[in-house]
């Protein structure tokens, strides 16, 4: 940690990795940068505080800031913290760094696919779009691009699970009988996981929504390919939250001056979510007709044990910040809690992670709650909750992991601590300033994914404070939040330019109560796949049969929106292209 | 295994709270009767509702004493029938489907709330006690002009009713 002689850092030991990594880690902070730029653009547009945009293209915008957040953000740092994860606890380099930069390179081919259609929206000569928001719910249409892009960028997540599942045989051809080392254990379960989880979304893309926007088949069945994306879409915000428990359960208890309580219960935690993440789906769909209410019902149950782990979570997590306190000195009931490194960055940041991590599961509570549910369902209330969710939990704790990870990537230290420090404190105000807003708009009735919440027919009644006070609250939340994202990729560049150095590598501390306290069946990954996919077809078999039976494969009509008058061709006017980089060159200073 | 005390009894509490949440779930569905949209609505050609025997024709009527069947259309950007009026005091069951994308319908203010799916029929029943005037919101994204889709529901005094649509 400190001269020459320190801890040699990931990048030196694993350079090909490391460079894999950073890779990732752009992607993904590219991502982060424009989601937040569009974020910012709807935070201002639909309060009415300031209207850059035409309403409709608010929906262009609205895309674009789900699928580069959600998709794009999220994985790539995924992908890139799982890598560093697993050749760091096997202590091995990539079976064939080749076919490790292949699926990176599939994953972005995909992302540049999907992206580039949606961001065509904004260009009408061209013809192309996909405004059909994250959840993409047929008849709306995307061109075929955005579902060819879609299921090149699943096939290369698919295909960084092999890597890694390879990494992990080859390891344990040389350790037979060892315990799977906690990371790796982690990283396997989540790629069991995503596999069961896509089934859904990859038989919706591939064998219905693609080959009907090529105009293969005439129509689908929206009540179907909504339940397959469902299928994909509840465990899609595990795949978003696991890298952020890697963190909190491995890292967060080190940068607190501890240990991590148990190792065993980390592992249970992450058997849970294999199991539990699908079966739920249907919750989001409890306002839907067409699906009988005993099915809802099964997965509102499912659903309220999946807190289960998260309040697991929730303990541990504490617990070792308590320890790492007290070994730095804390005492007192509470006292302790001074005791921790609240100037380090990445400490702080997933620290106030997990408290808006807290507030979200609350509100999650009262969405899985199915008759309370009416009350907000499709209100902002549900931005309000996925905000505090993935927009902190997760991205929050994705950033300050990077302020503990990059030095390590790059031999570089971080350009400005304070600055760090600043960043995540911002975050956490700008987005208890915009989540609030927004739940308590969606109390009142104030719709999600609309450009303009105001009518002609009626006002929203307010049972306290004022609309236009919420859309203020909510306005300047979403600056600071901007702010905040501004602060961290200039902050992040910056790093790139300082001087290297010796002396930044880290180690992790093993657990309090390590893994051979815990039987050995948690490491028996057969068995949980085998349990998870039996819960998955109890919960699945029958709404999908009486959904097929009740209106068809391919449902009973209904026709593509927007219109699209060729529908096999995404065919391009070379002129109308020429013409609008000519208009692009204008417009830039 | 290993486990803490206190972890051991956090995850005790953890269970309790789980399952009271079941239960009053359960509660509110066996014990004070909110009803869920389910499957009961049939399914419908989206593209031929002009032929269908109610949705052919949208709007309120009287199945009952007190009671009113009101089928509504929701297509791009607007509600059929618009206002949709029914008198006071009364049980109301809506009969929505879409005649295009896939849309919301909310009563705005209220748990009135379902999702419009094409080829489907969300069917939903509400009371209606003191007149009132609500705002019918389309609240999934079904469009360019999707913001301008709304409605209006008008709660009108029994002796003020006539008929649906004023």
């Amino acid at each position: 940690m400190s001269s020459q002689t320190g801890t040699p850092t990931f990048v030196d030991r694993y350079p090909e990795e490391a460079s894999v990594v950073r890779q990732a880690f752009l992607v993904s902070f590219v991502a982060l940068g424009l989601g937040a730029l569009f974020g910012i653009i709807q935070a201002l547009h639909r309060t009415n505080v300031l209207r850059l945009i035409d309403s409709a293209d608010y929906y262009t915008v609205l895309t674009a800031h789900g699928v580069l957040l959600v998709i794009v953000f999220t994985i790539f740092f995924l992908v890139g913290l799982y890598q560093w994860a697993i050749t760091r606890s096997l202590d091995r380099p990539a079976e064939n760094i080749t076919f490790t930069r292949a699926w990176l390179g599939l994953m972005s081919l995909g992302s540049v696919l999907t992206g580039g259609t949606i961001l065509l929206g904004f260009v009408d000569e061209i013809g192309i779009s996909a405004d059909v928001l994250f959840t993409f719910y047929a008849p709306l249409q995307a061109h075929p691009l955005f579902y060819t892009g879609l299921a090149v960028f699943l096939i290369g997540t698919w295909l960084a699970g092999v890597d890694w599942f390879r990494s992990y045989l080859a390891w344990r051809g040389d350790n037979p009988g060892e315990r799977i080392p906690l990371q790796t254990f982690m990283v396997l379960t989540t790629m069991v996981m995503w596999y069961i989880a896509t089934i859904g979304v990859a038989i919706s893309v591939l064998f219905f929504l693609l080959p009907w926007s090529l105009g293969l088949i005439d129509t689908v069945n929206p009540l179907l390919t909504r339940t397959l994306f469902w299928f994909f879409g509840h465990p899609v915000v595990y795949f978003w939250l696991l890298p952020a428990y890697l963190l909190w359960y491995t890292v967060l208890p080190k940068i607190a001056g501890g240990r991590l309580f148990s190792d065993p219960l980390a592992r249970v935690v992450f058997v849970l979510f294999v199991l539990l993440s699908t079966p739920v789906g249907i919750h989001h769909q409890y306002l839907d007709p067409g699906i009988a209410e005993g099915f809802k019902f099964i997965a509102m149950t499912n659903t309220m044990f999946l807190l289960l782990p998260s309040l697991l979570t929730a303990f541990t997590v504490v617990a070792s910040m308590e320890h790492g306190a007290r070994q730095r000195g804390g005492t007192g009931l509470f006292g302790w809690l001074k005791a921790l490194p609240w100037r380090d960055p990445a400490f702080t940041g997933m620290a106030l992670a997990g408290l808006m991590f807290a507030a979200g599961g609350f509100s999650g509570m009262i969405n899985a709650g199915m008759n309370i549910n009416y009350l907000v369902h499709n209100t902002l209330w549900v931005p309000g909750h996925f905000h505090l969710t993935v927009g902190t939990a997760v991205a929050l704790t994705m950033m300050a992991g990077t302020y503990w990870l990059w030095p390590q990537l790059t031999n570089r230290p971080l350009y400005s601590r304070p600055i760090a420090l600043a960043q995540v404190v911002i975050w956490f105000g700008g987005m208890g300033l915009m989540s609030n807003a927004m739940h308590v708009s969606g109390l009142f009735g104030i719709p999600r994914r609309t450009a303009e919440p105001q009518y002609e027919g009626f006002d929203f009644a307010t049972s306290f404070g004022s609309v236009s006070e919420l859309n203020l609250q909510l306005a300047i939340g979403g600056s600071l939040l901007f702010v905040s994202t501004v602060l961290f990729l200039g902050n992040l560049a910056l790093s790139m330019g300082t001087p290297t150095r010796d002396g930044l590598g880290q180690t992790l501390p093993p657990a309090l109560s390590g893994p051979t306290d815990s039987p050995a069946v948690l490491d028996n990954l057969r068995l949980w796949t085998v349990i998870a996919l039996v819960l998955v077809v109890l919960a699945y078999a029958l709404p999908l049969g009486s959904i097929v039976a009740e209106s068809g494969l391919f449902g009973s009509g209904g026709n593509p929106y927007p219109v699209v008058i060729e529908p096999l061709v995404g065919w391009i006017d070379p002129g109308a292209v020429i013409e609008i980089f000519h208009d692009l060159l204008e417009v830039l200073p | 295994m290993h486990i803490h005390d206190y972890e051991k009894l956090w995850l005790g509490l953890s269970l309790v709270m789980i399952v009271g949440f079941i239960a009053t779930v359960t509660y509110g569905a066996v014990g004070a009767g909110v009803e869920m949209i389910d499957d009961s609505g049939d399914t419908v050609d989206p593209n031929s509702l002009a032929d269908h025997p109610e949705f052919g024709d949208p709007g309120v009527e009287q199945v009952g004493p007190n009671e009113y069947d009101v089928h509504v259309i929701a297509r791009q950007f607007v509600f059929q029938p618009d206002p949709i009026v029914v008198p006071a005091n009364s049980t109301v069951t809506f009969y929505v489907t879409s005649a295009d994308v896939t849309h919301g319908f909310e009563v705005v203010g209220t748990n009135a709330n379902a999702m419009v799916i094409p080829g489907e029929v969300a069917e939903l029943t509400v009371e209606v006690n003191e007149p009132n005037e609500y705002g019918i919101i389309c609240h999934e994204y079904c469009g360019s002009g999707h913001h301008d889709m709304e409605g209006l529901l008008r709660v009108v005094p029994e002796d003020e009713y006539d008929g649906g649509d004023r």
